[in-house]
């Protein structure tokens, strides 16, 4: 049952000799201690597990580990070692964004995503790009203020 | 950093590590080579163990039960009352009650074995509601008649306003469960080490955990050392709840002789946790030939659920809010904690007080649209001032700055024409609410019971450590706090040491709830930075202590609930606007606007998340939020069917703040954790019945609720029923 799996982890390359229907997750904080990896809900609606799988967002508690053999994945470990990851941390720092802070580093995933494809977005396209992301405690205002600082501050660079 | 203006927003101390990722919660420890531990809980809503069936157990695998308890050891968890078991011995009232713990070292193999466990019962009728607890269906099983819990109070001659009244009506107003979802779910270990047991949890209260297992193994408190993990959300969900999560976890660390740990995942987090009281209020009122108010009486009940433990205390709170912002003639209310086979209802946000200010603000909006009133001009005649007795026959202490409130609000929703220009039942509507919530504990509780102590000490390089036992959850304490101290003493912020408080190094300073955190504990360490102050320079090793004092001349009688109830209250006005979809029923909320006095802010920024995430969830609580039990077994069981606003659900929102010092908190700080939450519902609901022109009388509101009101519900206009 077990099976030998290569993925690239934040920019390394990496191999696991495991089960492939094990979810993502599991393997990235127990196998990868990617502790940053929240799990909130287990069923893809909240998005504390976010990730990016070849650059696109995906919850990682509904992903078993087999389909990212051969892919690309980053967690918030790498991507708040990026600039643009920084640029976001500040402003979410600055912003208020930051309560409980489970939700946060699913967010931090969600505004990368989000602002990479999008470098200038209105309110509502902020909205409508944190949506899948359920945060229980800031009443979202705050965080979309800080998505929008990100994207000032950061400039030229979401346009990389 | 040195602080500038102590309301100064400056940068959270948490922010940048929780952004990272970085930042431990209890499921990110590794602990070793603990053991895994999944509850055995009743499947039905009531009836008598008769016999459970065990799996062959593999070796170092062991199902956990009362049983195993150690001579002396007491099943009972130490909680406000204590009538909650940890374990159920025969009886079971409510489905998710623990019967037992299956532990060992594998965790799939544990929860294989939990599985397999087979439980005989025999099963009775259950009372699930409160209609049906009052009825006592299935026979009582709380006292003779299912009240767990009851108070009543009186502030002048109601009998003699329903005398003198030109008109008596009465209508009922209900609220439903509410669920917490803090997004990290109850986890907990618990380790044994030498003479001792440490324990690892996400919770509010560190100290009221070792004080209510620490029975169960019969020892002292001290014993069973409580190390608080940072929390992701609470809410209240974690102030005595963990004590359920953690009384298992003890008696199977003190079995096994190894460590135990247990993280819920979300189904059986909200299966199998507490929730938020359901209510139902029914208001007789007095009116005189013009309309005026001259009596209100009103029967509070509260679901409490198979167990009291906190509800009497949260039934108080809510009966003493029952008069919401304002003072009549003359009041009663008697209040009833109902016992039904649910899970014991228990602390959210509010505690009690949203309940009874819902319905007070709903029911005096109806009244003045019987009348034709715009709500607001009603609303207004009677808002109280300082000076003013309160529902326990005290004083309004403070200055009561609604009229400022109430301007600001109405200035950013433009409320006076939207109140004019849409017509009730015109598919637009805007609804304003008047809220309060009494800061700390009640009373001289917090000199009677809580005593909370509080440390600072300074080292020989300068750093000044914070020594007391509140806990972070979201809520921004551990930046409030040492921008407290650092803002006194004149120093950076980074100077100031404040961690997770481990109850065997720090002293008792009291409970994270009640929103007392910064008002009573922000003051002792105010005021011990004032006594460190002088010695700061001249002296290299040394700590301070500071004690509660209650004010002087403020009385309170926790027998007869008569006196002082509060010293500082959080005010609040909000103000909603929302659209209603003809054909669908659909609602869309085009704005929110509020203002709140919570004294003195210490962080305007932290206090504008508050507010919006209070007001956020109050909007959920009105509308989306059902949580469904007909019969004992909560219907929603997860993310994607019990239903929490997004960030597409509801607009930015308009947040307004005003500067009322209060005398005896820290800067002039008072609470405003719960308040943010306690009246947005209210003004949501008021919008949405002028839109729809139907009377509304229960929440949540989802869509389809809407709908059914918009078909069937009773116009604004028409007559509330009359009594004698
Ligand atoms: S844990 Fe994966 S979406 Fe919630
Ligand atoms: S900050 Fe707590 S859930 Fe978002």
């Amino acid at each position: 049952m077990e099976s030998r799996i290569c993925f690239s982890l934040n920019g390394k390359d990496v191999s696991i000799t495991t089960d492939p229907l094990r979810r993502l997750i599991d393997v990235l904080r127990e196998d990868f201690d990617c502790k940053g990896v929240k799990e909130g809900c287990s069923e893809g609606e909240c998005g504390a597990c976010s990730i990016l799988l070849n650059g696109k967002m995906v919850t990682s508690c509904i992903i078993p580990v087999g389909a990212a053999d051969g892919q690309q994945i980053m967690t918030i470990e790498g991507i708040s070692a990026t600039e643009k990851g920084k640029v976001i941390i500040d402003a979410f720092a600055d912003g208020g964004a930051v309560q409980c802070g489970f939700c946060i580093p699913g967010m931090v995933i969600a505004t990368y995503y989000l602002l990479s494809n999008n470098p200038d977005p209105t309110e509502d396209e902020i909205r409508l790009g944190l949506s899948g992301n359920i945060c229980r405690c800031t009443g979202y205002d705050l965080i979309v203020e800080s998505v929008r600082l990100a994207a000032k501050r950061g400039g030229e660079l979401w346009k990389k | 950093m040195v602080v500038g203006d102590i309301s100064r927003a400056i940068r959270r101390v948490d922010a940048v590590s929780k952004c990272k990722g970085t930042v431990k919660y209890v499921s990110d420890y590794s602990f070793g080579d603990c053991l895994w531990g999944r509850l055995v809980r009743s499947s039905i809503p009531r009836g008598r163990i008769l016999a459970i069936h065990l799996p062959p157990m593999p070796d170092g695998y062991r199902f956990v039960t009362y049983k195993d308890l150690p001579e002396g050891g007491h099943n009972y968890l130490h909680m406000i009352a204590t009538d909650w078991k940890c374990f159920a011995e025969n009886e079971v009232r409510y489905v998710g009650e623990t019967i037992g713990i299956m532990v060992g070292p594998d965790k799939d193999t544990v929860e294989n074995l939990r599985q397999q466990i087979k439980i005989d019962y025999e099963e009775q009728t259950p009372a699930v509601t409160i209609d049906e607890g009052l009825a006592c269906k299935g026979g009582a099983f709380v006292n003779d008649d299912n009240i767990h819990c009851r108070l009543s109070l009186k502030v002048g001659d109601v009998d003699e306003a329903f005398r003198k009244a030109a008109k008596v009506v009465t209508e009922t107003i209900e609220t439903g469960f509410q669920e917490h979802i803090y997004l990290e779910t109850n986890g907990a270990c618990c380790i044994p080490e030498d003479d001792h047991y440490v324990i690892y949890a996400s919770s509010q209260c560190p100290f009221y955990i070792s004080k209510s297992i620490s029975p169960l193994l019969n020892l002292t408190p001290d014993k069973v050392v409580v190390r608080h993990t940072t929390t992701g959300g609470a809410f209240g969900g974690k102030e005595h709840f963990p004590d359920v999560v953690c009384g298992p976890l003890l008696v199977a660390a003190y079995v096994m002789k190894k460590g135990v740990k247990m993280i819920f995942d979300r189904e059986e987090d909200i299966e199998n946790s507490v929730k938020r009281h359901p209510s139902k209020v029914t208001f007789k009122t007095a009116l005189d030939k013009d309309g005026n108010i001259l009596g209100m009486d009103s029967v509070v009940c509260y679901n409490v659920g198979g167990y009291l433990s906190s509800s009497f205390v949260v039934l108080q709170r809510g009966c003493f809010h029952v008069t919401g912002c304002y003072s009549f003639p003359s009041i009663r209310s008697v209040g009833l904690g109902v016992a039904t086979n649910t899970f014991p209802s228990c602390a959210f946000r509010g505690f009690g007080a949203p309940q009874t200010i819902f319905a007070v603000e709903t029911h005096l909006c109806h009244i003045a649209e019987m009348l034709g009133i715009d709500p607001l001009e009603y609303k207004s005649r009677y808002f109280i001032k300082q000076g003013d007795t309160t529902s326990t026959n005290g004083k309004i202490v403070e200055r009561v700055m609604i009229p400022e409130m109430l301007e600001q609000v109405k200035k950013a929703s433009d409320y006076d024409r939207k109140s004019k220009a849409y017509k009730w039942g015109s598919g637009r509507g805007i609804g304003i609410s008047f809220y309060n919530h009494g800061g700390a504990f009640t009373g001289n509780g917090e000199q009677a019971i809580i005593k909370a102590r509080c440390q600072l000490h300074k080292f020989a390089n300068g750093d000044v450590e914070i020594l007391c036992s509140q806990t972070e959850m979201g809520q921004g304490f551990h930046t409030i706090l040492p921008k407290i101290a650092a803002y006194v003493l004149g120093i950076p912020i980074e100077k100031v040491i404040f961690r997770n408080p481990d109850t065997s190094r720090v002293p008792d300073s009291g409970p994270t709830a009640a929103s007392r955190s910064t008002m009573i504990v922000g003051e002792l360490v105010e005021r011990a930075a004032n006594l460190m102050k002088p010695r700061y320079d001249k002296e290299e090793d040394f700590t301070v202590e500071t004690h509660y004092e209650h004010p002087e001349g403020y009385p309170w009688d926790q027998n007869t609930f008569q006196g002082y109830a509060y010293l500082g209250y959080g005010w609040g006005v909000c103000a909603v606007e929302v659209e209603v979809d003809p054909c669908t029923a659909e609602i869309t909320t085009k704005g929110i606007w509020s203002s709140h006095d919570c004294g003195h802010p210490i962080d305007e920024k932290i206090v504008h998340g508050q507010v919006n995430g209070g007001v956020l969830q109050g909007l959920g609580w009105g509308s989306t939020e059902v949580m469904q039990n007909t019969d004992g077994h909560f219907k929603q069981t997860s993310m994607s069917d019990y239903i929490i606003p997004t960030s597409m659900d509801f607009p930015k929102q308009g947040v307004y703040l005003v500067d009322n010092p209060y005398p005896w908190g820290p800067f002039g700080a008072k609470g405003m954790g719960e308040l943010v939450f306690n009246g947005s519902a209210a003004a949501y609901i008021d919008a949405v019945s002028r839109a729809i022109g139907k009377r509304i009388n229960r929440i949540p509101l989802p869509t389809e609720e809407v709908m059914n009101y918009m078909l069937h519900g009773t116009d604004l206009r028409s007559e509330i029923e009359e009594v004698r």
